[in-house]
C-alpha cells in the first residue's frame, strides 16, 4: 500500500515534468449505438479526443449530443461499441465491470447534477464514506474546508441548501484525490449566485491540487472559464477552441 | 377494460415479486386455517356421530360386584335414560409373536352381540354369537399393530386359567377412541387392547353369572350428571363402587377433548400470525407505490377522478394481489387437512372419519384475509386520497434524516458507515422498523414453539422412562394379595430386585371437594419407581401422611399441611383423615401417594400388595416373560421401556411431520418480510446506491449497506422471537390438560439456536436474491434523474 503510494507520487510528479502535453485520457474512434427496441440510436459517432494531464475542459453541447455519453464512457460507467480508450495505461475498453469498478474506486471524482449524497449521513460522513476506501485520501474535514462548509461538517443533506449539497458532492469527489474529475450539469439545478459558487469550487480544486477536470454543460456561458472547450453535436465533435484567456467564475454571466 | 384497471394488472406484474411473497403467506394463513379448522369440524362431527350412533354413555362407574337386580335400581333414578350392567377385567395375552405379555381389557357384550351402549362398530369378520364361549372381537388399533385377523387365535389368562380365544372380528368403540392403558399417556398398541366377549362366558369365568362389575349409563335429556353419579353412587356402595364419573373423566373422551381444545388454540393462533404479517406486508408495498405513483395519483385528481375512485383503485389492487393467495391457501389447506385427519386417525380410531371442509370455513378464509388486505391497505390509500393535487404532482421531498437519538448518545462514533446508514435508516422511520422486525420475529416465535414440544416431550420422556419408572417390568396382580406373593416374584428367572405396590381406589375429600384418585402406596426406600418434582427433585415419601401431585391438590384447594378426608372405595371402606406431608410439582396425571406400610395400616390389611416393581437381568427377559404370561395371579404386565419404542415409532414421528410444516410456515414469512423490505429499500434507495455505484463502490460494498438494515432487522427479531415464543410456548402449556400431562417448561438451546438460525437462513437467500438486483441497476440514469 504504502510502495504504490510511493509509486504514484513517483508518477505525479514525473507527470508535472511532463506538464501539460501530458495526455491522461486518449480517445480514440469512439463510437456508441444503443439499441431501443427496433431502433437503433448513433449516440457517438467516430470520437477522437485527448484529455491532459492538469487542464478543465468544458464538454458543451445540446441535450441528444452526446456529451453525457461521452463522459460516462471516460469515467468507466459504459463502454463504447466502437473505438478505444485509454486511460494512461488502463484500456478502458477491454476491462471487465470489476475492472471499471475498480478504475471508478481508483481515478475518478464524479459530480452529478442532483448531487445524489446519501441522506442518512451527514456532509462530514458523506466526505468520510469515500476517503475510508480511497486509497490517499485527504482528510474529509480538509476536504470540506476547501469547498467552504467547514462549519456545516454535521448538518445531514436535507438541512442543506442546494448549493451546499453540490459543494459536499465536489468535496467528496476530490477528497480521494482522483486523477480525474468528471462533473455532469454541476449548476443544473442551482440558481445563478449559487451556481457560480459551485463552479468557484470546481476551479479551486483544479487549480489547486491540479485534477484534471471535465464539465459537461449546455450553458455556453460556463465554457469560459475552461483551458479548453469541446463542442459536442449530434454524436461528434464539431469543434475544438482553446481559450487564450480563462475567465473567472465570478464574471460569468448567463 | 378500463384503463385503471389496465393499470392495477401492470402495477401487479411490476410488483409481481413482492405480490408472490405476500401471497406465499396469505396462503399459508389460509391454508393453516382451513386446515386446522377444517379438522376440528370433522373430528368433532365424526365424534358427535359416533357417540351418538353407538350410544357412548355419559356416565361410567366400577364397582367389585352386584347383582343384576341392582341394575333395575339404577335404572330407575330419575334422568338416567339407559343402564348397561356388564362384566370388566384385566388379562394377561400371550401373543405369539410378542415375547412380552400384552395386556388386554376385557368386556361383557350382551347376548345381542353388539352392546346396547358403547356399542360395536365392526372393521371385519363378524360379531360375537350367543352362546359361543372362546370367541373375541378384538380392537382395531390392537389388531393392526399385532396384525391379528379373524380367525386368528390368542391365549389369555383369564381369572387364573389359560384360555385360548379365537377371534372371530375386529370393531372399534366410542368407549376407546383414545386406545390407552389406564395410567399411561402414549398409547402401546402392541401391548395393550381391548377384548369384547359374550356376557355369559365372561360370567363364568370369573363367576359373576347374574352379577356384575361394571356399569355405564346415559342420562335423559336435562338430567343432572352430577345428580345422577352422587345416587349411583350411593347405590353401589354396599357392592363396592369405585365411584362414578362423567364423561370428563372417562380417559379415551378426555384425550380427545384435549387434542380438540389444542387444535382450536392452534388454529386460531397460527391464522391470525399469518394474516397480520399479510396486512404488514401490504402496508409496505402499497404504501411504496402510492410514494413512487403519487405524481400519477396527482395526474388522475386533477382530471377528476375522484377520490373514492383512487381509493378504490388501490383497495382492488391489494385484494387482486393477495385473491391467489387465498385460492391457492383453500387448496393447500385441504391438503394439510386431509393429512391432518389422516394423522389423528392413526390415534384416533373412528369408525369413519371424513374429512370435509365446509362453505362456512370458505366463506371466513375469504373474509378474514380480505379483512388483513384492507387493513393493510388502508394506511397507504387514506395517503394516496388525502394528496392535493398540485402537490402530489411535485416529487417526493427528500428523506428527511435529522441528529436524533443515536447521535444523542455519541454511540454512532463506534459504528462504521455503512453501520451508520443502516441504522439511520431505521431510526428514521421506527415504527415500520419495528412491525418489520416483529414480523420475522413471529416466525423465530412459530419455529419455537414447534421445537419446545419437542424439549417438553423430551423432558416428560427423561422424567418418566428415567427418573420415575425405573423399573423393567411391573407385574399387576389379578386381586391384593399377601406380601408373601411379591417375594415369589423374586423367584422367578432373572429377577434381581422386587418392590411391592399397593393401589386402593379411595375419594379425596376436601370442604366442598372431592376427587376420585388411585391411591398409591410405594417403598419409601424403594429405588425402582420414584416420586420425582418438575426440577427433577426426588420427593422422599414419608413414614406418616398423604403426597399429593400439585394438580391434584390444586384441584383439591388444599396445600401442605392440610388434612383430607380419604374414603377408600375398596375393602373394608375405611374412611380416615390424612395430613398432606408434600405437594410436588409431578409432570403425570392426578396422584396421591403415601408409605406402603401406612397405607397397609389405613386398610387395617396386614402386608398386602398389589403388584410389584420388577428390575430384571437383560438375558433372563425371554424367559421371565413367558412365565409370566402363564402365571394366573398375574393381570398386567408393564413394560415401561417397550412403551417407550412403541412412543418413539408413532407420536414421535408424527411431531416430527408437524414440525416441517412449522419450518415451511416460519421460513415464508421470514422469506416474505425479508424480501419485501429489502426490495422496498432497494427501490426507495436505488438512486442512493447506484451513485455509490458510480463513485466506485462494488457491488459486494452496496449489498452490504443495502442488507444491513435487514441483518439488524433480523437479529432485533431473535430475541422478540424468542420472548414471544417462549411465552407461547407457555401459554400452551396452560392450554393442555395438566391433569394428563403438565407439559414443562423447558426449553433446550438448540431450541433456541434452531429457532433463530432457520429463520437467519431464511432471510439471508431473500437477502441474497435481492442482492442479485444490484448487479442490474442503472448507473447511467441515476446521474440524470432526480427520483
Amino acid at each position: 500500500m504504502k510502495e504504490q503510494r510511493q509509486r504514484s507520487d513517483a508518477q505525479t510528479s514525473e507527470a508535472s515534468v511532463n506538464a501539460a502535453a501530458d495526455a491522461v485520457f486518449q480517445i480514440r474512434g469512439v463510437t456508441k449505438v444503443y439499441r431501443m427496441g427496433e431502433v437503433e440510436v448513433h449516440a457517438l459517432k467516430g470520437v477522437d479526443l485527448e484529455l491532459y494531464r492538469g487542464e478543465l475542459v468544458v464538454l458543451l453541447g445540446a441535450s441528444g449530443s452526446g456529451k453525457s455519453t461521452l463522459l460516462n464512457i471516460i469515467g468507466g460507467l459504459d463502454t463504447p461499441t466502437e473505438g478505444t480508450v485509454v486511460y494512461q495505461d488502463h484500456i478502458l475498453t477491454s476491462a471487465d465491470e470489476s475492472e471499471l469498478t475498480r478504475f471508478r474506486r481508483e481515478h475518478v471524482g464524479f459530480v452529478f447534477q442532483f448531487y445524489n449524497l446519501i441522506p442518512s449521513l451527514t456532509a462530514l460522513e458523506n466526505v468520510e464514506l469515500i476517503t475510508e476506501i480511497a486509497e490517499s485520501p485527504i482528510s474529509a474535514k480538509e476536504a470540506l474546508e476547501m469547498v467552504g462548509l467547514s462549519e456545516r461538517i454535521d448538518h445531514f443533506p436535507a438541512q442543506l441548501s442546494g448549493g451546499e449539497q453540490q459543494r459536499v458532492a465536489i468535496a467528496r469527489a476530490v477528497a480521494k484525490q482522483p486523477d480525474v474529475l468528471l462533473c455532469d450539469e454541476p449548476t443544473g439545478a442551482l440558481d445563478v449566485t449559487t451556481g457560480k459558487l459551485v463552479l468557484k469550487v470546481i476551479e479551486k480544486v483544479n487549480r489547486e491540487l491540479g485534477t484534471t477536470t471535465a464539465i459537461i454543460t449546455h450553458n455556453a456561458a460556463i465554457a469560459a472559464m475552461a483551458d479548453r472547450v469541446i463542442h459536442i453535436g449530434s454524436g461528434r465533435i464539431t469543434e475544438i477552441i482553446r481559450n487564450s484567456e480563462k475567465k473567472s467564475p465570478e464574471t460569468l454571466v448567463w | 377494460m378500463k384503463p385503471l384497471n389496465k393499470k392495477m394488472v401492470r402495477d401487479l406484474w411490476h410488483l409481481r415479486g413482492q405480490v408472490l411473497a405476500t401471497m406465499l403467506v396469505v396462503a399459508c394463513g389460509v391454508a393453516s386455517f382451513v386446515a386446522m379448522k377444517s379438522t376440528y369440524e370433522s373430528l368433532v362431527e365424526s365424534r358427535d356421530n359416533y357417540y351418538s350412533h353407538y350410544r357412548f354413555a355419559d356416565v361410567f362407574a366400577g364397582l367389585k360386584r352386584a347383582p343384576r337386580s341392582a341394575a333395575a335400581e339404577i335404572g330407575a333414578i330419575p334422568g338416567v335414560a339407559e343402564v348397561e350392567a356388564r362384566v370388566v377385567a384385566k388379562v394377561t395375552l400371550d401373543l405369539s409373536d410378542l415375547p412380552e405379555p400384552a395386556q388386554g381389557r376385557l368386556v361383557s357384550v350382551p347376548e345381542t352381540g353388539a352392546g346396547h351402549l358403547n356399542s360395536l362398530f365392526l372393521l371385519r369378520g363378524r360379531l360375537l354369537e350367543p352362546g359361543d364361549r372362546d370367541e373375541v372381537v378384538i380392537s382395531g388399533a390392537f389388531a393392526d399393530a399385532n396384525r391379528l385377523e379373524p380367525g386368528d387365535q390368542v391365549s389369555a389368562v383369564l381369572n387364573g386359567r389359560l384360555r385360548r380365544l379365537r377371534v372371530v372380528g375386529v370393531a372399534l368403540s366410542p368407549e376407546y377412541i383414545y386406545e390407552i392403558r389406564p395410567g399411561d399417556i402414549f398409547p402401546d398398541n402392541r401391548r395393550f387392547g381391548i377384548l369384547w366377549m359374550n356376557e355369559r362366558a365372561v360370567a363364568s369365568v370369573f363367576q359373576m353369572e347374574n352379577a356384575f362389575n361394571d356399569v355405564v349409563l346415559t342420562l335423559s335429556p336435562g338430567a343432572g350428571e352430577a345428580d345422577v353419579i352422587e345416587k349411583l353412587d350411593r347405590i353401589l356402595e354396599p357392592y363396592g363402587g369405585f365411584g362414578a364419573y362423567g364423561r370428563s373423566d372417562q380417559l379415551s373422551h378426555r384425550f380427545v377433548a384435549n387434542e380438540l381444545s389444542e387444535l382450536q388454540v392452534f388454529g386460531t393462533v397460527i391464522p391470525v400470525i399469518f394474516l397480520g404479517v399479510t396486512a404488514f406486508l401490504l402496508h409496505l408495498v402499497l404504501t411504496r407505490l402510492v410514494n413512487v405513483e403519487r405524481e400519477q395519483i396527482g395526474l388522475l385528481k386533477s382530471f377528476g377522478y375522484s377520490n373514492a375512485d383512487i381509493g378504490l383503485h388501490y383497495l382492488q389492487l391489494s385484494v387482486l394481489a393477495i385473491f391467489g393467495g387465498i385460492v391457492i391457501g383453500i387448496g393447500l389447506g385441504w391438503w394439510t387437512g386431509r393429512g391432518m385427519a389422516r394423522l389423528y386417525g392413526e390415534f384416533f380410531h373412528f369408525p369413519i372419519l371424513d374429512f370435509s371442509i365446509s362453505f362456512l370455513i370458505v366463506v371466513w378464509s375469504f373474509v378474514i384475509s380480505l379483512g388483513a388486505a384492507a387493513i393493510g391497505a388502508i394506511a397507504a390509500v387514506r395517503n394516496a386520497v388525502s394528496l392535493p393535487p398540485a402537490e402530489s404532482m411535485r416529487p417526493e421531498p427528500p428523506a428527511n434524516f435529522h441528529a436524533g437519538f443515536i447521535e444523542s448518545t455519541g454511540f454512532q462514533q463506534m459504528l462504521s458507515t455503512e453501520s451508520r446508514i443502516a441504522a439511520r435508516n431505521l431510526a428514521r422511520r421506527p415504527v415500520k422498523a419495528l412491525l418489520s422486525a416483529f414480523g420475522i420475529s413471529l416466525s423465530i416465535a412459530l419455529l419455537f414453539i414447534g421445537f419446545f414440544f419437542f424439549d417438553a416431550i423430551d423432558r416428560i420422556v427423561m422424567v418418566q422412562f428415567d427418573l420415575v419408572q425405573r423399573e423393567d417390568v411391573e407385574v399387576g396382580f389379578n386381586e391384593p394379595r399377601p406380601g408373601r406373593a411379591a417375594l415369589e416374584l423374586a423367584e422367578l428367572p432373572g429377577v434381581r430386585r422386587v418392590e411391592p405396590y399397593r393401589v386402593v381406589s379411595a375419594r379425596l375429600r376436601f370442604a366442598s371437594r372431592s376427587r376420585r384418585v388411585g391411591l398409591i402406596g410405594l417403598s419409601s426406600e424403594g429405588e425402582l419407581r420414584r416420586i420425582v418434582n418438575d426440577d427433577l427433585r426426588i420427593v422422599n415419601l414419608p413414614p406418616e401422611g398423604i403426597v399429593l401431585g400439585s394438580t391434584l391438590a390444586e384441584s383439591l384447594g388444599v396445600a401442605k399441611g392440610d388434612i383430607v378426608t380419604v374414603e377408600v372405595t375398596e375393602g373394608s371402606r375405611p374412611v380416615r383423615e390424612v395430613v398432606i406431608a408434600d405437594v410436588p410439582r409431578e409432570l403425570l396425571g392426578l396422584s396421591a401417594y403415601m408409605d406402603i406400610r401406612a397405607l397397609n395400616r389405613l386398610m387395617m390389611e396386614g402386608g398386602t400388595v398389589s403388584g410389584a416393581f420388577l428390575s430384571v437381568d437383560e438375558d433372563a427377559r425371554a424367559e421371565l416373560y413367558s412365565k409370566l404370561k402363564r402365571t394366573p395371579a398375574v393381570s398386567g404386565v408393564g413394560l415401561p421401556k417397550a412403551a417407550l419404542e412403541s412412543f418413539n415409532e408413532t407420536i414421535a414421528k408424527t411431531l416430527g411431520t408437524m414440525t416441517w410444516f412449522l419450518i415451511g410456515f416460519a421460513c415464508v414469512i421470514a422469506f416474505g418480510v425479508v424480501y419485501n423490505g429489502a426490495r422496498i429499500a432497494l427501490a426507495e434507495r436505488g438512486r442512493e446506491l447506484s451513485s455509490l455505484r458510480v463513485l466506485g463502490f462494488t457491488n459486494r460494498e452496496i449489498a452490504k449497506m443495502l442488507l444491513g438494515e435487514q441483518a439488524a432487522l433480523t437479529l432485533l427479531a431473535i430475541p422478540i422471537g424468542w420472548v414471544l415464543g417462549f411465552a407461547t410456548s407457555w401459554l400452551v402449556t396452560r392450554v393442555v390438560d395438566a391433569e394428563i400431562v403438565r407439559l414443562p417448561v423447558v426449553v433446550s438451546v438448540e431450541t433456541f439456536i434452531f429457532s433463530a438460525g432457520i429463520v437467519v437462513i431464511a432471510a439471508a437467500v431473500s437477502g441474497i436474491i435481492v442482492a442479485r438486483r444490484i448487479r442490474h441497476m442503472d448507473l447511467i440514469a441515476v446521474l440524470k434523474t432526480r427520483e
